[in-house]
């Protein structure tokens, strides 16, 4: 019998269309498989009245003859993103009893496609982590090798996707919080150019780099669900109104002739060897395609990581300061005065990883320090963007480079040693500093036998050429159809 | 020792926008507690603001109407405190990239004219309300009032003394309600007032130490405030102490400043560019815009009060106090043109009577089209002075049109001549004795001929041809 939980969205959408199945049968997989696979931890809630409720409303929509792309596929959403009526925590304690009273734009969007959310996705706590081991509900388990990390902070949307419990997740990305997780569960994730998507309704963590982004298990998934959620809001005023091409349409297109930069800077020792010869493998299979190699410098590459733990800090200090305990979210019990009740509430409430990023913010925001650390960091950040600028302007359409400097690492590996942690982003954090579109995309396994990535980095609005160049790597390898084996 | 005192004022102006600075949140005033509140007010998780334009746009006509220099690119910056009526904790402001920079505010203190600079007016949001609930023993926090978009208008150090402090306030508050960008309420908090104030020896040109007094809210209360803080440095400097450096609140019931509690001051706010909102950029063709639309500002009424009506400038400072006032006094010129009979009209009695009954012009009983026609009526000779102002009255009271009141009452004026010398010659020939007096020349007693005349005129003669008439036919009679 097939998998319906596990089919893709072209394959979804057929069903429904030719009757071989319904909407509500499709769901009731959905969360049959999420609970069947609750060991992973994938879900820090399942949402099955609210999903088969929304599933028979899809059905009657069906049966009057109503199509489209997105319609009757179930979703998971990361639990950063509000959902009106469901619980949202943000992977944190401090909001455990949070349930917003609106839904984000790209929640709204996904509803009015007509997608199925079967719940809410695990995470780092406030999106802050590559391992998802910073949750408040429990680390999330790679489905390839539950003694692994999925990566993060996405981990729950990666791992979800990756165990086929549905064909696509949203996940936002600060430093590489889609790219990464993607990569380490072998999986398609894509962090649109920043203004791309709609910050309304997502948990801010560091707001000048956020971007929500699509999982799926194949290209066409990502590019469906990617299309659905772009496009100007008037309720964020740092999202652009740019032209949302039809992503689709750059999918199969060839490739012949387009020039793809590799970073000499990303080949630095550290990398390791597995990563390096599956990326060069991958570059094997760009040329074969048409496409041209060329070698480009990022010269501010090694500053990303430092410019990126102070300003996204420094924006998560200022971002996390609402969560005081005063009108929402945990407070601390006992008749406390005002100071108390702040500092008590907010220490029971955030976990470590959380406090250690507000202390460093805050201390980089204050003042003697504040030019020294946040208005350099800003100066350093515009020569990471001017990099790429330089590179795309005349040299390369795309990049190539890896995902992550490494296969995916054992959960407990890292988690007592902040700064190796940290290093895991620093080919995908270049990418948020200068707003532009990235994705990973799966290109082979480690020699621990975990899948690893391939990211494509493009001009900024460009991600029309990472769909191309993607699907064109995908038709040619078949790295997206190997599937872990769950029992 | 004499002291220079040395004041200046940051002055809160809550604007008048229909929405919020960053929200669709209604920001009106009143409402029941957390009425007017949306996910941005509260400051939900995920909630983002957007930039109100009208606010943007009210800074800007301040901005012009206060000469400063509007920045083309100026920027939101947040300011980190906790507080259980700050719902983000931070308020969205100005830092280092305020919208409005280095103009000047100008205005009469009695006759002088005087001119104080400003630094800077930037925009920022407002805070809500935490409310004390004894009978529970609780604090409640209304937001209605959070997100309502204030101006920061900071002035030079260039304010001399408490009354000039007070005068300055007031011009601040005359502008944005010509702009009418806000209603300048003191009452209900839409313009607020800190004020930081210094001493020094007459001819020093540095600075002494100052303080800073927060919150105050009304003029009185910063002429007063200002007033016990000068005599308190003073003091302090002539006992050859120094002042110390702190913030005060002012105790409106004993009139006295007390220093705040430290933790009511906050150490250091981390401000930084807010991520949320990208640059205002304020092009000049925007700037043209609002300068076209801009209102005749009250100098310029002034002005022209001055140079075309033939006014005082006091009584041009007087009329243009309000928009509404101004406004009123040209609909009354444009009626009865008399520029002069009209300022007086509406300076004293019009402003006494709304004054002694507490309304606005804009609430006043007699429209400027009346009182127009009360002054025509007087100067047509229709009615005396005197009438007239029995007719106000009356028109106060009842509102009617002075055509009628004057028809009702009878109250016509006999300017007839002949009528009124009948009467002169009848009154000479019934008081004889008196006569013989008044033509052997007891001047007193014209006054009497006056009363009598008037009285058998019911009051109604024309005094000025009373007069006349009783002199030429006292004349006549003496020949």
């Amino acid at each position: 019998m097939t998998d319906l939980a596990a089919l893709s969205i072209s394959a979804i959408r057929e069903g429904l269309q030719s009757r071989q199945f319904s909407c509500a049968e499709v769901t009731t997989a959905a969360l049959k498989k999420a609970e069947k696979l609750k060991s992973l931890n994938c879900f820090i809630e399942l949402s099955a009245d609210s999903a088969l409720r929304q599933a028979h409303e899809i059905d009657i929509l069906i049966k009057a003859g109503k199509q489209g792309p997105l319609l009757g596929v179930p979703i998971g959403i990361k639990d950063v993103i509000c959902t009106k009526g469901v619980k949202t925590t943000a992977g944190s304690k401090i909001l455990h009893n949070f349930i917003p009273p609106y839904d984000a734009t790209v929640v709204r969007k996904l509803l009015t496609a007509g997608t199925v959310s079967i719940g809410k996705l695990n995470m780092d706590e406030f999106a802050m982590g590559s391992s998802n081991e910073n949750s408040a509900y429990g680390p999330v388990k790679n489905p390839w090798n539950p003694e692994y990390v999925p990566g993060g902070s996405s981990g729950g949307s990666a791992a979800a996707v990756a165990a086929g419990i549905c064909p696509s997740t949203l996940g936002t990305d600060t430093g590489g919080s889609i790219r990464q997780p993607a990569s380490f569960c072998g999986i398609v994730g894509l962090k649109p150019t920043y203004g791309r998507v709609s910050r309304y309704g997502v948990i801010a963590y560091a707001s000048s780099l956020d971007q929500v982004g699509a999982f799926a298990a194949n290209v066409r998934d990502c590019a469906l669900v990617t299309q659905a959620i772009c496009g100007r809001d008037p309720n964020d005023a740092t999202s652009v109104d740019q032209a949302v091409p039809d992503f689709e349409k750059s999918l199969g297109l060839p490739i012949k002739g387009l020039r793809v930069g590799i970073p000499k800077e990303y080949f630095v020792t550290g990398l390791a060897g597995d990563i390096s010869a599956a990326l060069k493998k991958a570059i094997q299979v760009l040329e074969r395609l048409g496409a041209i190699p060329v070698e480009v410098s990022l010269p501010h590459t090694e500053l990303a990581v430092s410019v990126y733990y102070i300003l996204a800090p420094a924006e998560a200090s200022s971002n996390l300061a609402r969560f005081d305990g005063i009108r929402y979210g945990h407070r601390a019990s006992g008749q406390l005065d005002l100071k108390t009740l702040y500092a008590k509430s907010r220490s029971e409430g955030f976990g470590k990883e959380v406090q250690r990023r507000i202390l460093v913010g805050s201390y980089v925001l204050s003042s003697g320090y504040y030019d020294a650390f946040y208005l350099k960091a800003q100066k350093v950040r515009s020569l990471i963007a001017q990099d790429f600028q330089t590179a795309f302007k005349d040299q390369c359409d795309l990049i190539i480079a890896p995902t992550t400097p490494a296969a995916p690492f054992k959960i407990g590996e890292k988690i007592s040693d902040p700064l190796q942690m940290y290093l895991n982003d620093i080919f995908t954090i270049p990418v948020n500093l200068a707003g532009l579109p990235g994705m990973s995309i799966p290109c082979g396994f480690g020699d621990n036998g975990l899948p690893i990535g391939i990211q494509l980095i493009g001009r900024p609005w460009d991600e029309e050429t990472l769909f191309r160049v993607a699907s064109a790597y995908e038709s040619e390898t078949d790295w997206h159809t190997r599937k872990p084996a769950l029992n | 020792m004499d002291f220079e005192t040395v004041i200046g004022l940051e002055v809160h102006v809550q604007l008048s926008t229909a929405s919020k600075i960053f929200s669709a949140a209604s920001a009106a005033y009143g409402g029941e507690p957390n009425e007017f509140i949306d996910p941005v007010t509260l400051g939900l998780p995920g909630a983002l603001p957007v930039t109100n334009k009208r606010a943007v746009e009210f800074a800007i006509m301040l901005g012009l109407a206060t000469n400063c220099e509007i920045r083309s690119f100026n920027r939101f910056a947040r300011k980190h405190y906790f507080y259980p009526d700050l719902p983000k904790g931070y308020q969205i402001s100005q830092f280092d990239e305020p919208i409005c920079e280095r103009g000047h505010v100008d205005f009469l203190v009695g006759e002088v004219k005087r001119t104080i600079g400003l630094k800077r007016i930037h925009m920022e949001e407002d805070a809500g309300k935490n409310i004390h609930d004894s009978r529970t023993n609780s604090s409640l926090v209304d937001l209605n009032r959070a997100g309502v978009p204030l101006l920061e208008v900071v002035s030079e150090p260039e304010i001399r003394s408490p009354a000039e402090a007070a005068a300055y306030l007031r011009a601040v508050r005359q502008l944005v309600r010509y702009l009418e960008i806000s209603d300048g309420n003191m009452e209900e908090g839409s313009l607020r007032c800190d004020a930081n104030i210094s001493l020094r020896p007459v001819g020093q040109l540095t600075f002494g130490t100052r303080t800073e007094i927060k919150n105050l809210n009304s003029f009185k209360f910063v002429e007063r405030a200002l007033e016990y803080e000068v005599a308190r440095q003073a003091s302090i400097l002539k006992a050859g102490q120094q002042v110390i450096q702190q913030t005060l609140l002012f105790d409106s019931v004993n009139g006295t400043t007390r220093p705040m509690r430290s933790k009511e001051e906050s150490a250091d706010y981390r401000y930084f560019p807010d991520p949320d909102l990208p640059p205002v950029v304020v092009e000049e063709s925007w700037i043209r815009e609002v300068r076209r639309k801009l209102p005749k500002l009250p100098a310029e009424w002034a002005h022209e009060l001055v140079s075309e009506f033939g006014l005082s400038p006091y009584d041009a400072s007087v009329l243009t106090t309000e928009r509404a006032s101004v406004e009123f006094y040209h609909q009354v010129v444009a009626t009865c043109s008399n520029a002069k009979a009209a300022c007086n009209w509406v300076t004293s009695e019009l402003f006494g009577a709304l004054n002694k009954e507490g309304v606005t012009i804009e609430e006043s009983p007699i429209s400027a089209l009346n009182l127009g026609e009360l002054i025509k009526l007087i100067d047509n000779e229709i009615i005396s002075g005197k009438m007239a102002k029995t007719v106000f009255e009356e028109m106060f009271t009842s509102r009617k049109d002075p055509h009628v009141i004057v028809q009702e009452k009878g109250l016509k004026q006999v300017s007839n001549d002949a009528e009124i010398l009948e009467a002169v010659r009848k009154e000479f020939d019934s008081n004889s004795e008196q006569l013989a007096d008044y033509l052997g020349g007891n001047d007193r007693l014209h006054g009497f001929f006056v009363g009598q005349v008037m009285r058998a005129t019911g009051g109604q003669a024309n005094p000025k041809k009373v007069n006349e008439l009783i002199r030429q036919e006292a004349a006549n009679r003496k020949k």
